[in-house]
């Protein structure tokens, strides 16, 4: 079972607490009814699903409710770090792993 | 002779010989001792057949003492519920009473006739199952699976459930030691005389391990029993340490997460009723020092599964601890050196030891000298080629590893050794990757992935006096990371001599190589033999991955932990591909078989999943229902009478909502308190429906999608306030749904001044549906006028029922004037038995989820995630009316417009007509247009929802039919398999079109 640092509880707190919520920083198209399919396409269905470095949601279901967002090394599943919804990308990941970076899409608040 | 067995040594071993056990062994009654497993106290009776393998039905007897026993699987009996199946026998301890059994053979162990599997062998050699029994299908089913199971298999389960109690606990410490031998010994010492809270945990009943048998041992002027025994004393008697044996730790998971399982009393005869049969211990550590040890290989030649055959440490193990001889004539095949101390131990116990075969060309002189010191025959540069006897090892052949004549001598046991394995199973479960020590030929724990560290013979470290140093170290390094400003420890160990652990061998022996057709087991339990991992090989499976499936080898429920390093060594040479480049295949928990009770634990029978009751629940358990499963919730599903089946109460139940009144529970409802000054604001993004222009007081039915158009749910929201609502869900969707709101408020409308709270449980809902709703629930309702003008149907108020505040909702999921009351959960059944009290006189029912269902059908209200399956829009459903037109965005607004969603042809949902006007649909089947087209036929819908409507006075169905809109008045046909039924395709409402009875 993970530990899980809740940024807004500040707390590190067991996995059964959290929910995961699929790939962080997609953030919904303010002008959604107007995008094209292939926007929306790669808004709604695809993911990076990286091997390394990975972003993600979770929220901290069975505590505070809030949700947040994660980096997390999908080989190893260890945290790097958690920060607060609408907060961008830590810099920690950046130096990880580069490709991610380049192909990741926007900085929404997701 | 002793009274615990002929094979019992006066003066050996620490048992304890007036403290005599009696016990059974396939019926027959034994005596051992005190402290003796099950092995101990077989061997010392001179029993060494135990059991029949797995595929051939072979001999089998006693390999190992200890966890890692592939072979000596026996069924353990306490009473009829409580037999276990698989048991090792070198590690279940006896007790007065033990009655255990082996496995795996028909009529006797001694004559058993699924051996002929061993003749007929070659039909069961490698990848059999993927290769003989493919095709044709049907005599997969009949002749070959029904015959394999019977021939191939281990132990029996037990038919009855199991009666005992498992406890479970977590724990926190700073250092967690996996392993209470010398290492494990000394690093917990280490660590808790340094002020670091400390778990040790062992598998065997004392700690010790290999001091067991090691004769030579010492430390601190002691033998080195004596010291662990000391060393074990002292850590119990320290507050900041607990010391948990018969505890194996049987799975690393992530973040320093290690499961432990404790047996608590699978060692006692008489263990009182309300102890735990095992415990689980859910550690959380700080630091994890892994001191699990090495494990003896085994050396492959053939017929080396001969019972009587087994590992030098084993046989020293029975002696030195046990006081057991595993023989009185002990042949030795070794490559390595640690053999030689087991052979001198039996020699001077008594045993005569005929030969020490030693695959090396130049052992150890001092070893050689001592041997012949004390007579025994040492043979360099030679090999033990084949085992006579067949249910007991009588002699053993022996060549010259270059070739020549060969010599055959008779032994009643034989003891071996190729080697140790470091038990890299735990760091390797904890995701460190081991390496490959070219020097020692063995795989080591290379980079770590946690915060653990390995130590002594786990880590390649050989010698007593290194792993005393190391586990020190180690120790206190451990402490120093949780308290920086621990003490420096006091433990001082002075080490004695020490036995060595590196060296040894690999692979198939000489005699078994390849092109050699004799059965040298690499993998005793699932009968993997040396040339079957050749055959591997041969057939093109190249990746170790490949080859552990093709062959099964290390599959068992050992887990191979003898054959995995011989089994690669193998393949790496048939492959001509150095061992590093084959790989090593990965180690998974748990590391030993852990029972399917242990792991449930508490979550069993009634609090498997938490059962939701509804406030009313008593009252209708009271009136007779008969409850469903929805969830987790129980529903009263429908009310039967005197003689009524289902059908007929639901038939009754029908009738009467609609010519008289009904009462029905719908507290499971999902209900969300959406307050704030955006409240509405938000509704409208979360809902196809628009929301801003809804009335206090006025209710609207809501469908929500997600992005991708497809409905997720629905439900009806009430606005109880400029800045409040009320929203209900359906009963499944209500955490979902709140959760997918908190998303959209959270993360994409953070700005939004909106609060979202669950309020499922706190209303109790009563509906009262029927012409005379209004004439039963009104006397009890203050606040509110009911009447049709001043509260038409989709309205809502705040008022009181029975005095106690409440939400009463105008509304209908039957189609009839109806009323949902929300009341506190606590005046649920209050209110409730009120109404019925005065309902009942009047002709009033209650009416239970069934009949909810049909009334609903009768009116095509859909049931979302029963006419709805995720992939259906609200278009598809006929609710196109409840988009908001002018809306410019909500969840699903672009999604709606895909290509794929505005196409032709969709499913839709429609109604059917049953045309012999008495068949009920089956829900789930399939629709198609042409009855007569081959099969496979092309379905073109299924059926949804599916009802007799006594009201109607015939079967009602829906169904997704593609194009369904299209097709009004169209014969379609539902095959079925005892004849097509024909239906009409017609819309979805079938009661009361015009909808004039919600006015009533
Ligand atoms: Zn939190």
């Amino acid at each position: 079972m993970l530990l899980i640092h809740c940024p807004y509880c500040g707390e590190e707190r067991p996995e059964l607490e959290f929910r995961h919520a699929g790939e962080a920083h997609i953030a919904r198209p303010e002008n959604i009814a107007e995008i094209s399919d292939e926007d929306f396409a790669h808004y709604f269905f695809y993911r990076d699903n990286p091997k390394g470095v990975t972003f993600e949601r979770w929220r901290h279901m069975h505590g505070c409710g809030r949700f947040f967002n994660a980096v997390r090394d999908s080989v190893s599943d260890k945290f790097l770090t958690t920060y607060k919804a609408g907060e961008p990308k830590p810099d920690i990941a950046d130096a990880a792993n580069e490709n991610q970076i380049n192909t990741s899409k926007g900085q929404g608040a997701k | 002779m002793s009274a615990a067995g002929a094979n019992r040594i006066a003066g050996a071993g620490r048992l304890t010989p007036a403290n005599t056990v009696r016990f059974t062994f396939d019926g027959k009654s034994y005596t051992g001792l005190q402290g003796d497993t099950l092995a101990s106290a077989l061997i010392a009776n001179d029993v060494h057949l135990v059991g029949r393998s797995f595929k051939y039905h072979r001999p089998r007897g006693i390999l190992s003492a200890g966890p890692e026993e592939p072979s000596a699987l026996v069924g353990v009996r306490r009473d009829a519920s409580r037999h276990t199946p698989n048991i090792r026998a070198t590690v279940q301890e006896i007790h007065d009473g033990l009655d255990a059994v082996s496995q795996n053979r028909w009529p006797s162990l001694t004559f058993d006739i699924g051996a002929l599997n061993d003749i007929g062998s070659p039909m069961f050699s490698a990848g059999f199952y993927y290769k003989t029994f493919m095709w044709p299908k049907a005599a997969w089913k009949h002749i070959y699976e029904p015959v394999i199971r019977n021939a191939a298999g281990l132990g029996v389960a037990p038919k009855e459930a199991d009666p005992d109690n498992y406890a479970a606990r977590y724990v926190h410490c700073d250092v967690l030691v996996i392993g209470g031998g010398v290492a494990g010994l000394t690093a917990a010492l280490s660590a808790a005389e340094s002020g670091a809270r400390v778990i040790l945990c062992d598998e065997n009943a004392h700690p010790g391990g290999a001091l067991r048998f090691e004769g030579e041992a010492r430390l601190d002027g002691m033998a080195g029993h004596d010291w662990a025994v000391q060393a074990a004393g002292r850590l119990a008697a320290m507050d900041n340490v607990r010391l948990l044996t018969r505890t194996t730790a049987f799975g690393y998971y992530a973040q320093n997460f290690v499961g432990l399982v404790e047996r608590v009393t699978d060692h006692l005869a008489a263990p009182e009723p309300d102890m735990p049969r095992e415990r689980v211990w859910q550690v959380r550590a700080g630091k994890v020092i892994i001191a699990a040890g090495a494990i003896e290989r085994h050396m492959v030649f053939a017929n080396n599964d001969r019972p009587g055959i087994m590992l030098a440490s084993a046989a020293r193990t029975y002696l030195n601890h046990y006081g057991v001889a595993v023989g009185r004539k002990v042949g030795v095949y070794t490559a390595n050196d640690s053999a030689y101390g087991a052979a001198f131990d039996l020699k001077r116990a008594g045993a005569d030891i005929p030969a020490i075969v030693d695959l090396r060309d130049e052992p150890d002189a001092g070893l050689v000298e001592e041997a012949g010191v004390l007579g025994i025959r040492v043979l360099t540069g030679h090999a033990v080629t084949g085992a006579g006897g067949k249910l007991r090892v009588a002699s053993m052949s022996v060549e010259p590893k270059k070739g020549g004549r060969t010599e055959v001598i008779p032994v009643d046991a034989l003891i071996m050794s190729a080697g140790w394995t470091p038990s890299v199973h735990m760091f390797s479960q904890s995701r460190g990757k081991v390496a490959w020590d070219e020097e020692t030929g063995r795989f080591l724990p290379g980079t770590y992935a946690q915060e653990c560290a390995s130590i002594g013979a786990c880590n390649g470290t050989d010698g007593l006096e290194a792993t005393v140093n190391e586990a020190l170290a180690v120790g206190e390094a451990a402490a120093k990371a949780a308290h920086p400003k621990a003490k420096k420890p006091s433990v001082a160990i002075s080490v004695g001599s020490a036995g060595k652990w590196a060296g040894g061998m690999v692979g198939a022996g000489p005699g078994a190589e390849a092109g050699k057709v004799v059965k040298a087991f690499v993998d005793f339990q699932n009968d993997v033999t040396a040339k079957d991992i050749r055959l591997a090989v041969q057939e093109g499976m190249h990746s170790i991955e490949h080859v552990k499936r093709f062959t099964t080898n290390g599959m068992a429920t050992d887990q191979g932990k003898l054959s995995n390093l011989h089994g690669l060594a193998i393949a790496a040479e048939a492959l001509d591909k150095p061992i590093p480049k084959v790989g090593l295949t990965t180690f998974r928990p748990p590391y030993t078989p852990t029972t399917f009770g242990a792991i449930v634990n508490h979550a069993r029978g009634k609090i498997f999943d938490p059962m939701r009751r509804t406030p009313m629940h008593a009252a209708e358990a009271a009136a007779g229902a008969v409850f469903e499963d929805v969830g987790q919730w129980k529903r009263a599903w429908y009310y039967p009478r005197a003689g009524e089946d289902m059908h007929a109460a639901v038939n009754r139940e029908c009738r009467t909502v609609r010519e008289v009144a009904g009462m029905f529970d719908a507290s499971t409802l999902g209900k969300i308190e959406v307050v704030g000054p955006d409240a509405a604001k938000f509704l409208n993004i979360l809902y196809t429906n628009p929301f801003l222009k809804l009335g206090v007081g006025r209710l609207r039915y809501g469908i929500m999608c997600r992005e991708d158009g497809f409905i997720y749910d629905d439900g009806v929201v009430g606005r109880l306030a400029e800045d409040r609502f009320h929203v209900t869900t359906t009963t499944g969707g209500a955490p979902r749904v709140l959760h997918h709101m908190e998303d959209y408020l959270q993360t994409e409308f953070p700005d939004l001044k909106v609060w979202l709270t669950s309020t499922s449980e706190q209303w109790a809902v009563i509906a009262v549906q029927g012409p005379k709703a209004r004439e039963i629930v009104e006397p009890f309702v203050e606040g509110i006028d009911l009447s049709n003008e001043a509260f038409p149907h989709m309205s809502v108020a705040e008022g009181t029922v029975c005095g106690v505040p409440a939400r009463v909702f105008r509304m209908s999921f039957t189609g009839e004037a109806g009323y949902e009351i929300n009341v506190p959960a606590d005046y649920g059944r209050m209110v409730w038995d009120a109404i019925y009290e005065r309902g009942a006189p009047m002709g009033m029912c209650l009416y239970g989820t069934e009949t909810m269902h049909v009334l609903r059908a009768e009116k095509g209200y859909i049931i979302v995630g029963q006419d709805t399956d995720g992939t259906v829009t609200p278009h598809d459903a006929g609710l196109s009316w409840a988009i908001g037109k002018k809306k410019t965005d909500f969840v699903g607004v672009r999604g709606l417009k895909r290509p794929d969603l505005v196409a032709e042809g969709r499913r839709q949902l429609v109604g059917l007509k049953v045309k012999d006007g008495k068949s009920v649909l089956e829900e789930g089947a399939q629709i198609v247009d042409n009855p007569k087209q081959a099969i496979p036929m092309k379905m073109i819908g299924w059926v949804s929802s599916s009802y007799w409507s006594e009201n109607c006075g015939a079967p009602i169905a829906m169904a997704l039919v593609e194009n369904g809109h299209n097709r009004m008045g169209e014969t379609l046909y539902v095959p079925m398999p005892d004849g097509v039924i024909e239906v009409e395709v017609c819309g979805t409402v079938f009661f009361d079109e015009e909808g004039g009875r919600l006015h009533g």
